[in-house]
């Protein structure tokens, strides 16, 4: 694993702040999307695709890869906005979200734009999918492969019993080398997830179930860095990194509320949001 | 005896209508495919849902048990995962009973499949009321309907054991979402190794002199629509032709202009009339050849416990059933 520097640690927080402009941008262009968990995960979405992740941006299809399966595919913004930025497309295809015959689909879809490993959006179905990429990974490669599979969830699709059949059989199989990241930001649709449908005690369940849990600050870098070392270090256990992250995150007037879900904002928000993340000193213009 | 009218180019089953006739589970050519088409191409792998026996993957576990994964009594963790393994390039054969998968399972092979276009084969078992005993929660009838209207997939409903397994292979060689609908009961060998199996191509099986009605179906059905030709020319003088539709999707067309030539169409499937093979053949119709068509298939209504064979006479879906289906074509086409 590649040692994160000081120096490598605050071009993360610049290049995670361009993130979060970008997602403002395009969701404030396109007049509709999710906001609040696009903005909470920007900063793990820049630790996979800037430091930890094993890709090229390149080439996108390049066998060797570890693959990336957002389950949640509603936070799309934030994907895009990576992977542009990361240099799979251009960064001004981003005003093209959710407009009609744009890559940028609604909810990501493969094959439509480059770096999207699987359609998703419906919820609970990700992680199925990660383990089926992890089984055809142990029969090409055996048990010490060294590719890895993220998946990404949010903590209201585990409210979906097909996320359970999951978590169980990837605890049976033993996977060293799947990492489930879940978003526990504590909202979902229709409020707080504990007033919806309690999940706690969440890191418990997950033990329950025969994996290694890690809890963690969703917006910290080294705490990201050295969960995803934990996680790569144990074996004959997949991980779960439970990231606490804040809705919203980078703008005051997003933060913590559950309305920002699914809306995305209007031009005077977007101009206030884009202003605060710019005196955050990651302003674009200033390279 | 009379005349057969068997079609000579398809090499069909010379004793179709002996009591000699060899009786096999269309699971039984399932099995055999899939263990043949897993010796051809390693890509192959099988997954169940606490079916291994009932769904005839056993026999691929045996030789194969590294690339054989049981997913437990969940249908819709099987589907994902079976989107993942075939993102990495693997030919994914999820089995399990068809009200289970694709019934229960329905979304997630919606999106993560069909829309994501993965190389996956669903293989719905316990198909139809000819699924006996086990009752209406056990038997998929609508199974055809939830799967041809989803865009990029290939449906499949076999005739007999012989064609269940070219279809297995067949579908494990073409790069496509596919769903094979198997039946439960034993039933009558109607084809030979020989008999051409093409996807997407209907075989005609029967052909009589200046056909007055056509007669188009699939799966179980077949068989007992090929009993229902032979009595009515035999009792009655009614000549009809009998058209195998292995396929539902893509449907073959070209003979479907050539059937409608007989100027009154009649539909068989142990199905429910709206939505399977019938409805898709009416969407054609109506809309390129406008056809009198009569529909053989449940009425709007769940099946129930009994043998097969009293469900089958029960619900019309048998030879008696089909030959009243005939006749009424024929009166309201003349």
């Amino acid at each position: 694993m590649k040692i994160l520097y000081p120096e490598k640690i605050k071009f993360l927080e610049k290049k995670a702040n361009e993130i979060r402009q970008l997602i403002i941008e395009s969701l404030s262009i396109s007049g509709s999307g999710h906001t609040a968990g696009s903005l909470g995960m920007a900063d793990i979405f820049t630790y996979l695709y800037f430091h930890g992740l094993n890709h090229n941006p390149e080439k996108p299809d390049w066998p060797e890869r570890d693959r990336l399966i957002l389950s949640n595919g509603h936070i799309c913004p934030v994907l895009y906005a990576t992977l542009a930025l990361a240099g799979y497309f251009p960064v001004a295809e981003m005003r093209k979200l959710r407009k009609f015959k744009s890559g940028l689909q609604g909810h990501p879809e493969r094959g439509a734009l480059p770096g999207i490993e699987t359609t998703s959006g419906p919820l609970g179905s990700g992680l199925s999918q990660a383990i089926g990429m992890a089984l055809a990974d142990k029969l090409d490669n055996g048990p010490t492969s060294e590719r890895f599979f993220y998946c990404l969830l949010s903590d209201g699709e585990l409210n979906e019993g097909n996320s359970w059949e999951a978590i169980m059989l990837a605890g049976r199989e033993g996977f060293h080398n799947l990492i489930a990241i879940v978003d526990r930001n504590n909202i979902q649709i229709d409020g707080y997830t504990e007033d919806v449908m309690p999940l706690e005690p969440l890191a418990d369940k997950w033990r329950a179930f025969n994996w290694q849990v890690i809890e963690i600050n969703g917006h910290n870098f080294e705490e990201i860095h050295e969960a995803i070392g934990l996680a790569k270090s144990v074996f004959g256990r997949p991980t779960v990194i439970i990231a606490h992250t804040i809705p919203g995150k980078g703008v005051l007037d997003f933060e913590r509320r559950f309305d920002w879900h699914g809306k995305a904002p209007d031009k005077k928000e977007s101009k206030k949001a884009l202003k605060e993340l710019r005196s955050f000193g990651g302003n674009l213009d200033e390279e | 005896m009379s005349r057969n009218f068997l079609n000579p180019k398809i090499s069909l089953n010379p004793d179709v209508f002996s009591l000699r006739v060899k009786y096999e589970e269309t699971r039984e050519g399932f099995g055999r495919g899939l263990l043949q088409a897993g010796r051809d191409d390693k890509r192959v792998v099988a997954l169940t849902a606490d079916l291994a026996s009932s769904t005839k993957t056993d026999y691929f576990a045996e030789e194969f048990p590294e690339r054989f994964f049981e997913m437990g009594v969940a249908e819709q963790n099987m589907a994902g995962v079976s989107s993942g393994l075939a993102a990495m390039n693997k030919v994914p054969f999820i089995a399990s009973f068809a009200v289970f998968s694709p019934g229960r399972n329905w979304e997630q092979i919606r999106t993560t499949i069909c829309l994501n276009n993965q190389n996956v084969k669903i293989i719905g078992f316990h198909a139809g009321v000819a699924t006996g005993p086990d009752g209406a929660t056990h038997q998929a009838l609508e199974d055809l309907a939830l799967m041809r209207v989803l865009p990029n997939i290939i449906v499949i409903s076999p005739a007999d054991s012989l064609e269940a397994e070219k279809a297995t292979l067949a579908a494990a060689r073409i790069k496509k979402p596919v769903y094979l609908r198997f039946f439960r009961e034993k039933s009558p060998i109607i084809t030979t190794p020989e008999t051409r199996f093409i996807i997407g191509k209907a075989n005609l099986l029967w052909q009589g002199e200046e056909p007055q009605v056509s007669i188009i179906s699939t799966g179980i059905t077949v068989f007992q629509a090929l009993l229902a030709a032979k009595k009515l020319w035999v009792e009655e003088k009614i000549s009809v032709q009998v058209f195998n539709f292995h396929t539902i999707k893509p449907l073959d067309t070209q003979v479907l202009d050539l059937a409608a030539r007989t100027g009154a169409v009649v539909v068989t499937e142990d199905h429910q009339k709206a939505g399977g093979l019938g409805g898709a053949i009416a969407e054609y119709y109506t809309q390129k050849k406008p056809t009198l068509m009569e529909f053989v298939g449940l009425n709007d209504e769940f099946g129930q416990t009994g043998q097969a064979v009293q469900l089958l006479e029960h619900y019309g879906l048998d030879s008696n059933g089909i030959i009243t289906a005939v006749k009424r074509a024929l009166k309201r086409k003349n």
